[in-house]
């Protein structure tokens, strides 16, 4: 398929998708996922990272069934490292860009993009691409390196995370997109879309002492849930995670993972990296507390070879 | 050439370099290209000679032209290079505006025997001891340490105050820097010579250049033999003072149609004062007539040190607030040293060749080079030291390297300094997270860039970290990335003498690329 047919034909069930969304009374799209029709989740195999993504948001009916016109939405990729895409510790460029484009398609208003990075943010914004790759896609790329930019919020029902500082844009935007990288990782063994929240707020150090899995779980208590999750699995960092040494480190899986569940999303990157989710420690506590479905069996998943 | 041209022409160049210095040392976003940043300092007389002692190289002369420009021009460095001069200038000029009135400059005999000594004792400590006086005394180390502790901060606060506004909406061209002060001891030596240079210059002009600076007493001996100097025309003068009143130097003897050329700064104000164009600048013979000594001006000197010495330090950062953790670690960390910059090679090195101008402190766009107190002893007082607590060496940068004016932290390039050991990690159990909470944490693991800290399995599902010193570069970021307190679980000692780190080794993945999806 062409990229023109393909964004005519986006287009258009993103406008059938937004006009039944809004018929059907939906003033806000954050709980995970009342308005996707077929599918739970999308995986998608053989492709670039943003023809990947046209394809399997086509399947969740469009980025039209997220993202209202006028709203502001938050792009969160992984942009945790002061390394180059190759290497595979941050979400790929392309596929970023790709996902704000479609936001903005859909008649998104702003788009953000920031991440509370590890290195340096300016040289992490830069040497990652995203920066770059976001602004050429008409999205705001904002700074989330100090405080100031951090606000407290309550987490009812956490049992070690009670309160968080977060991000003033994510408070401030109607939708969230995560969008992280599967990675090996050191501590929790894989690092996607659960433990991609880490950088949205402001005190990783306060999760890092008080039982990481456990805090993992408890935030995505938090009611600004993301619409819709996309794991990169384009380039996977496989092993010396979350940073990598060196490219012996990444496979080239070209692979994407999209669905609202977050659980389903995570567990079943755990699969691509052969581990089983259930050793992930974060992935049952997040399942038993009610925050989305690891059992990929009771999924409908739609597998999209290109 | 016109008089009047010679002095605007000195203040306008004058102002671009001290722009061009406070940019440097207030650019908090890295903005300007390190290559530039070289061209300015490449004029600066006491990193020049470090550096040239050092590495003993024409092409880190500088120096050597600033004498030669000095032999032809007399002291115009003073006036139109040195930043501490050309910053006391300026504040001359707000003291002129503000005691209109009652400010008259005037002769003054020269503080012979100071100012000899100063730079004698300068010398002499300097060859046998250490450069304790030129890190005190040197101009360029002495402006740079005020813009860095002072006017920085100034800056970021106005930055952030901009940032915030802009921020409300929903602009974010600008970014929030925190704002981070030093060890308060470290402020002492600025803050005293922020007051020295700054009531000087507000009331006697150019005192501190004539009677303390080291290197205005060295131009100024050079300059007794310069070519070009300001000169009479006995036969236009009317002795009408106005030119002696004017001279910031108080060095126009005008009775005696005589300028003491050794303290003479080639400001040209003199010029511009003199209503019969008596004085002029221009080529003269080699005659000149040495002041006599004279002590009437000591009791103000005593005063000044003892004031200064009474001083206590004003300034003090705002610290972040650290979390609370769980359980408070017992096991002090045992640094046996601490950790010198990459491209230092060894503490000596830097000991001996730093004049502690924060260049590199202030460059450093992770802010983990800290001016030291006492962690290289008094002989590495203020000068740049890694601090884990603070943050940590950011892997892809050598900027401290690059900017240095002096060769202290000599020059390296990328991949020689990520194979650099500034130290080695050491990690302390029985402080770590996952044996005294038994839940996982590995953020020392996460942060670190060749994998020396890695996980092995623990009890049940749990991985607890394991060091590999060889591979290790001593970069911090684990120490830094710690949640433990009041002590880390893991830090790093630092090399006295840095090493070379292994390469880390890498293998091919046993997971493969695969053929359909696992799920």
């Amino acid at each position: 398929m062409k990229r023109r047919e393909f964004f005519k034909t986006s287009l258009g069930a993103g406008l059938a998708a937004g006009a039944a969304v809004r018929l059907g009374g939906y003033d806000k799209l954050w709980a995970a996922s009342p308005a996707i029709p077929k599918y739970d989740m999308v995986a998608v195999m053989g492709g670039e990272p943003d023809a990947m993504f046209d394809l399997g948001i086509q399947e969740l009916g469009g980025m039209g069934a997220f993202v209202q016109k006028g709203q502001k939405v938050l792009v969160k990729p992984n942009i945790g490292w002061d390394v180059v895409p190759e290497l595979a510790a941050n979400t790929n460029p392309a596929l970023v860009k790709r996902i704000i484009e479609h936001c903005f398609r859909a008649g998104a208003k702003e788009v953000y993009v920031f991440d509370h990075t590890c290195d340096n943010w300016v040289n992490t914004y830069k040497t990652s691409g995203i920066e770059k790759a976001a602004k050429s896609a008409g999205a705001k790329v904002v700074p989330a390196h100090t405080e100031s930019y951090y606000h407290e919020i309550d987490i009812p029902g956490g049992v070690r995370l009670k309160k968080a500082k977060v991000h003033e844009l994510l408070l401030e935007a109607d939708v969230f997109i995560n969008v992280p990288i599967l990675k090996d990782h050191s501590s929790t063994r894989m690092t996607a879309c659960l433990k991609n929240n880490m950088g949205l707020v402001w005190d990783r150090g306060y999760w890092h002492s008080n039982d990481l899995h456990q805090c993992i779980a408890d935030y995505a208590l938090y009611e600004k849930k993301p619409a819709l999750n996309v794991v990169d699995c384009y380039y996977v960092m496989v092993k010396h995670g979350p940073q990598g040494v060196s490219k012996e480190d990444v496979v080239q899986m070209k692979s994407q993972i999209i669905s609202p569940d977050w659980v389903a999303a995570d567990a079943a990157s755990a699969k691509m990296l052969k581990i089983e989710p259930e050793r992930i420690d974060y992935i049952p506590l997040a399942h038993k507390m009610g925050l989305g479905n690891m059992n990929l069996d009771s999924l409908n998943i739609k597998r999209i070879k290109m | 050439m016109t008089s009047s041209f010679l002095r605007k022409f000195r203040i306008l160049f004058s102002a671009v370099v001290l722009i061009c210095f406070v940019l440097v040392f207030v650019d908090f976003s890295s903005l300007i290209p390190e290559k530039y940043i070289n061209w300015l300092l490449y004029l600066q007389f006491t990193p020049s000679v470090l550096k040239y002692i050092d590495l003993r190289t024409i092409a880190a002369g500088g120096f050597l032209i600033v004498i030669l420009l000095t032999l032809l021009t007399g002291r115009t460095y003073c006036s139109f290079l040195c930043p501490l001069g050309i910053g006391q200038d300026l504040n001359s000029r707000i003291g002129g505006k503000i005691k209109r009135k009652f400010r008259r400059f005037g002769y003054k005999k020269p503080f012979t025997i100071i100012r000899y000594t100063l730079l004698v004792l300068t010398f002499a400590v300097a060859l046998i001891f250490g450069l304790y006086l030129v890190t005190l005394l040197d101009p360029y180390s002495i402006f740079g340490r005020f813009t860095t502790y002072f006017l920085k901060p100034v800056v970021l606060l106005l930055n952030n105050l901009l940032a915030g506004i802009l921020g409300r909406f929903d602009n974010y061209s600008l970014h929030h820097v925190p704002v981070r002060g030093f060890a308060l001891i470290t402020y002492f030596i600025p803050v005293s010579f922020l007051l020295l240079t700054g009531i000087l210059s507000f009331v006697k002009g150019r005192l501190y250049c004539n009677m303390i600076c080291p290197v205005g007493t060295l131009l100024g001996l050079v300059s007794k033999v310069s070519i070009l100097r300001v000169r009479f025309n006995e036969e236009k003068c009317t002795r009408c003072g106005r030119c002696a009143v004017a001279c910031k130097s108080s060095c126009i003897d005008f009775l005696n149609h005589n300028i003491d050329v050794s303290r003479c700064v080639d400001c040209f104000n003199c010029l511009k004062s003199c209503p019969d164009k008596a004085l002029s600048y221009g080529i003269i013979g080699l005659r000149s007539k040495v002041p006599a000594t004279d002590d009437s001006r000591r009791k103000f000197v005593a005063g000044s040190i003892a004031l200064l010495l009474s001083l206590p330090a004003i300034v003090k950062g705002q610290q972040k607030a650290t979390p609370v953790p769980k359980k408070a670690s017992t096991i002090a960390e045992k640094k046996t040293s601490p950790v010198c910059p990459p491209g230092a090679g060894s503490i000596e090195h830097l000991n001996s060749n730093c004049t502690a101008c924060s260049l590199c402190i202030t460059a450093c766009p992770n802010k983990v080079l800290q001016p030291a107190l006492k962690q290289y002893g008094i002989a590495g007082l203020m000068q740049p030291v890694m601090d884990y607590h603070k943050s940590f060496c950011t892997y892809n940068c050598t900027v401290c390297t690059d900017v240095c004016p002096t060769n202290a932290l000599k020059p390296l390039a990328l991949e020689a300094k990520k194979l650099t050991q500034i130290g080695k990690a050491n990690f302390i159990k029985d402080n770590c997270i996952v044996k005294t909470e038994k839940t996982a944490c590995g953020a020392c693991s996460e942060s670190c860039p060749t994998k020396a800290v890695y996980m092995v399995p623990y009890e049940g599902n749990l991985v607890i970290p394991e060091t590999n010193q060889e591979i290790c570069i001593g970069c911090g970021h684990c120490e830094f990335a710690c949640p433990v307190t009041p002590y880390k679980a893991i830090f790093v000692d630092g090399n006295p003498v840095h090493t070379a780190a292994k390469k880390p080794e890498n293998k091919e993945s046993d997971i493969k690329k695969p053929a359909d999806f696992p799920f």
